[in-house]
């Protein structure tokens, strides 16, 4: 009995596709699109996509043929997991563009030094708004720092108690807890939160930098906590052993031994927590309102912030007030891209120091 | 000289042991004093986000009918269609997220080659980091805009499913748009933890189902999946979680009111408790702000309890490892 009797699915082996067979239907489909789009005068969008599921399509009825059921599954999900990661990177691409696009025109020197006052212009006489985001760049700069300065201490000694002194305590479990909890927090309750309060105090109407930073530092703590407590909880323990062993009291040796270790992971985490928080717009839409002049004053009156000021000149509806949250939109990213790449670097200077 | 001294003599014996050779001296008790205290000042601040919610919000729960006139009646009614519009939204941005998202952690973990795998997981957590104003800017201004003749032909085609029953917004700035936009916010997140999770399967168990055969998909059904399974739960539940509590991208693509409809493509949207919020903030009248403050304390609670219900399952499987 030769084995081409055996029918297919009693052998133990089976044919097996070329290892270009992947590039090569990728290839096809993609030629067959395009001719179909040539034909048919298709946009780019309906070349893509058919293009895509041909190619999905294509490899695992081939591999059906020349291999077996099963490894054709394998490569039709292998292939969608591909058309996924494509599909996702889409919107990505899409939106960096855009922005870049549209920002750029929008960014001038004017742009980045006048704020949105009326004001008589000289040449023209006319009143005329300044059309520039300085005062949101201000407010933004002063309510995240306003932030910074709550939020680090606390979230720093937080973790503090949770690595040195809370390790398995009562306490320190209900911390650890209620910070995953505050991580949950979506972000507008947090500007609810500081208006509630502040209103409470100060009466109806009250609106301050001041209140947008603690409803930033509410979304800011748990980040800095989880990172400062991960980052010391690397530390070896041999390390504060040896300098109990030379009588060094605790808390020296928590200033002196476990942070500088900790240090390049701790000021990561807070600088990731920062680029997560500059970009809030609804605590500070609700809690520090909007302005059109600079204002320098966290506790007295409405401030401008960048993500605000997008959303304002978004709702503007004209087309300077779109042309404005672009170049606005652009600034924002720029300066969330900028501080995860600090971010990096800084994780990538004191990488060796942690001991891994 | 052989004598030691006498004070040495007079103090307690030491106790050999870890750490109780280092006296707690006052900088020690001010340390763990400040310490302590900033932990506490967690549980007094979540505390207080509660109290003053609740206390502010009260009046809110039972406020004068005519507040809520031309959509509902009575708080109850009012806080129940926002919240339809909040489950809504979330549910089309998950439906939306999961499969790309476990398709995308699964291509970092067990698919792609070693270098893009890196780049990829790093370009996915840049994209955690757009802020949702720029999100919902171009949610807006550009998908929606390239959406419209997508839902055009969706009315036209799927007309008789009662979520494309149109007629299609002629803006494109439907919830169907701001569910994707959505979803597009909350892949980043599910990503990455799933990612965590399918790339934590005990290598043993990967390589004794290849040596049994397995193709590479088998594998990953029968012992990846398997391993994984309640922390894809929690990832979902957290992207959930963030998809309930989003605001901006919800706000500036929709122009919404608080109604219920299954329609996906109309003109007339259900607004999510968040966007409500950030779209009648404006409102000075006390009683206006009051009713926003007691639904935010609704949503507080509701997120609350979806997180709360993720690190459950997320702690059961951890616990079940041990």
């Amino acid at each position: 009995m030769s084995a081409v009797d055996i029918s297919r699915s009693e052998r133990l082996y089976s044919g097996r596709l070329p290892a270009y067979a992947p590039y090569l239907v990728l290839l096809t489909a993609f030629a067959a699109s395009g001719l179909l789009a040539l034909l048919l005068g298709w946009g780019l969008v309906a070349f893509a996509i058919v293009g895509g599921l041909i190619a999905v399509v294509a490899l695992p009825a081939w591999s059906a043929v020349v291999e077996n059921r099963r490894a054709a599954t394998d490569r039709l999900v292998t292939s969608v997991i591909w058309a996924a990661f494509a599909v996702t990177l889409v919107p990505l691409v899409w939106l960096v563009w855009v922005v870049i696009s549209k920002g750029i025109p929008a960014i001038t020197a004017a742009f980045l030094t006048h704020d949105m006052v009326q004001r008589l212009d000289p040449v023209t006489g006319k009143l005329e708004a300044g059309g520039g985001l300085e005062h949101a760049l201000i407010g933004t700069l002063l309510v995240t720092l306003g932030a910074i300065v709550i939020s680090v201490p606390i979230g720093l000694f937080t973790a503090i108690y949770l690595v040195e002194y809370g390790k398995n305590n009562r306490v320190g479990r209900i911390i650890t807890f209620l910070v995953d909890v505050m991580t949950g927090i979506p972000s507008i309750v947090a500007g609810l939160f500081a208006l509630a309060l502040f209103t409470l105090i100060f009466g109806v109407g009250t609106r301050m930098g001041l209140m947008g930073s603690i409803a930033l530092s509410l979304l800011m703590i748990p980040t800095v906590v989880r990172s400062a407590e991960e980052m010391m909880r690397l530390v070896p323990n041999d390390l504060r052993e040896a300098s109990y062993a030379l009588g060094v009291p605790k808390w020296r040796t928590i200033v002196k031994v476990v942070i500088p270790t900790a240090l390049g992971g701790i000021i990561t985490g807070v600088v990731l927590a920062i680029s997560r928080v500059i970009g809030e717009t609804a605590p500070l839409l609700v809690a520090v309102g909007a302005a059109e002049a600079v204002n320098t004053n966290l506790v007295n009156g409405r401030m401008m912030t960048l993500p605000v000021f997008i959303m304002t000149q978004y709702l503007t509806a004209t087309p300077e007030g779109f042309a404005r949250a672009w170049g606005g939109a652009l600034i924002l990213i720029a300066i969330v891209m900028v501080l995860n790449l600090v971010a990096r670097v800084i994780s990538m200077i004191f990488a060796p120091k942690t001991g891994r | 000289m052989s004598t030691t001294p006498p004070d040495l003599e007079l103090t307690e014996p030491v106790i050999p042991g870890p750490y109780t050779g280092v006296r707690f001296g006052r900088g020690d008790r001010v340390f763990s004093g400040v310490a302590l205290a900033s932990g506490v000042t967690i549980l007094v601040t979540l505390a207080a986000v509660f109290v003053f919610l609740f206390v502010k919000g009260l009046p809110g729960f039972t406020a004068d009918a005519s507040i809520f006139a031309p959509s509902s009646s009575s708080f109850w009614t009012y806080v129940g269609r926002l919240l339809f519009g909040t489950i809504l939204a979330a549910v089309i941005a998950l439906v939306i997220a999961v499969p790309f998202s476990f398709a995308l952690a699964l291509f970092i973990s067990h698919y792609a080659p070693r270098r893009i795998a890196t780049t990829v997981a790093y370009v996915i957590d840049l994209l955690a980091a757009v802020p949702s104003v720029v999100f919902g800017l171009w949610g807006a201004r550009s998908l929606a805009v390239a959406f419209q003749p997508t839902q055009r032909w969706l009315d036209h085609n799927a007309g008789w499913l009662p979520f494309f029953k149109g007629p299609a917004s002629a803006t494109g700035r439907t919830i169907l748009v701001a569910g994707i936009v959505l979803a597009i916010m909350c892949i980043p997140i599910i990503t990455a933890i799933s990612r965590e999770v399918f790339s934590q399967t005990p290598r043993l168990h990967e390589e004794a189902a290849l040596a049994l055969g397995a193709t590479r998909w088998e594998m990953v059904r029968y012992s990846v999946f398997p391993h994984a399974r309640s922390g894809m739960v929690a990832a979902v539940m957290l992207g959930l979680g963030r998809a309930l509590g989003e605001t901006m991208a919800v706000a500036m693509v929709l122009s919404a009111s608080p109604t219920i409809t299954l329609n996906l493509i109309s003109s007339s949207n259900p607004a999510t408790i968040a966007s409500n919020i950030a779209s009648n903030y404006k409102a000075e009248d006390n009683r206006i702000q009051t009713v926003l403050l007691a639904t935010g304390l609704v949503l507080f609670l509701f997120t609350f309890m979806v997180n709360f219900a993720a690190r459950y399952i997320a702690g059961r499987s951890e616990r079940g490892q041990k």
